[in-house]
């Protein structure tokens, strides 16, 4: 029962991710471009997405997930270095070329070799960022 | 154009319905890298078939949607296979890196007002828009 729930909830995500536009790296690009010819599809994807979720997170507070267990705790409010920089080296790829993980997955079903490149670059920069971090945890720890 | 956000919408409430089913359901975070890069680095070896099972329906619906033809997807992936390399290697470092991308940080982490989550969104925003003015203003591609 677990599998077929993330099944499906990957399945609709995926179709969500088509059909919302985020799979079309000129849209993404289009609303990362504030300064230019600004396209505000991604507000409406943004803002559809945190509907649902808003009220997910309602119930989760007075609730047990179905499948059992515990909701993941929530994070402290820590900006630490990895999370800052982590995100910066993300936003600048994001803008490069306008991918992001979720359609970059998508991307085997309409993306091309240009995606498959894509896909194969992002896992081996996921292998390599344990180390990165490591080595940022040591600098941190210096300082 | 004009009814772009409409279905940028309706897209966007589908992916947040995956994401209250994923969370309600089984108690886990839809985050795309998070799934992805448990799976890749061992850290999520506990629950791999769960991730697996997402992954595969994330590529599998929309494929066969395709093939039926009653959906089209659009896309206009860069053919320079450098930049497509090098945004590759960028992406999958920096949510690694920042424990999320624009489904976990963005997606279910601004939803339940996660301070976290929220700075990172507006960081890589950021940064985005600031790659794009550069790719744009100064490099003269796109």
């Amino acid at each position: 029962m677990r599998l077929l729930i993330a099944l499906g909830a990957g399945a609709l995500f995926g179709s969500g991710l088509h059909l919302s536009g985020m799979t079309d790296t000129a849209k993404v690009q289009g609303f990362l471009d504030f300064f230019g010819a600004w396209d505000p599809t991604l507000m409406f994807v943004m803002g559809g997405t945190i509907i649902p979720m808003f009220i997910a997170w309602r119930v989760a507070a007075r609730r047990k997930p179905l499948m059992g267990g515990d909701f993941p705790a929530a994070s402290d409010p820590v900006f630490d270095r990895s999370l800052i920089l982590g995100a910066v080296l993300f936003g600048a790829g994001w803008g490069l070329v306008g991918l992001c993980p979720g359609p970059a997955i998508a991307s085997l079903s309409y993306g091309g070799s240009g995606g498959f490149s894509f896909l194969g670059a992002m896992v081996l920069g996921m292998l390599l960022a344990p180390r990165a971090r490591q080595w940022l945890d040591r600098r941190s720890a210096v300082a | 154009m004009q009814i772009d956000w409409i279905w940028g919408l309706l897209g966007g409430l589908m992916i947040g319905c995956a994401g209250a089913l994923f969370l309600l359901g089984n108690g886990r975070i839809m985050g795309a890298s998070g799934i992805l890069g448990g799976l890749i680095d061992g850290s999520g070896r506990s629950n791999w078939a769960e991730r697996t099972a997402f992954l595969v329906g994330v590529i599998a619906l929309p494929a066969v949607l395709q093939s039926s033809g009653a959906l089209s997807t659009q896309t206009n992936l860069t053919s320079n296979l450098g930049l497509i390399i090098i945004a590759g290697l960028l992406v999958g470092l920096g949510t690694r890196i920042g424990n999320g991308c624009t489904s976990g940080h963005g997606v279910c982490g601004i939803s339940r007002l996660s301070p976290r989550g929220i700075v990172a969104t507006l960081v890589y925003i950021s940064a985005g828009a600031v790659m794009v003015v550069f790719l744009r203003g100064i490099w003269g591609a796109l």
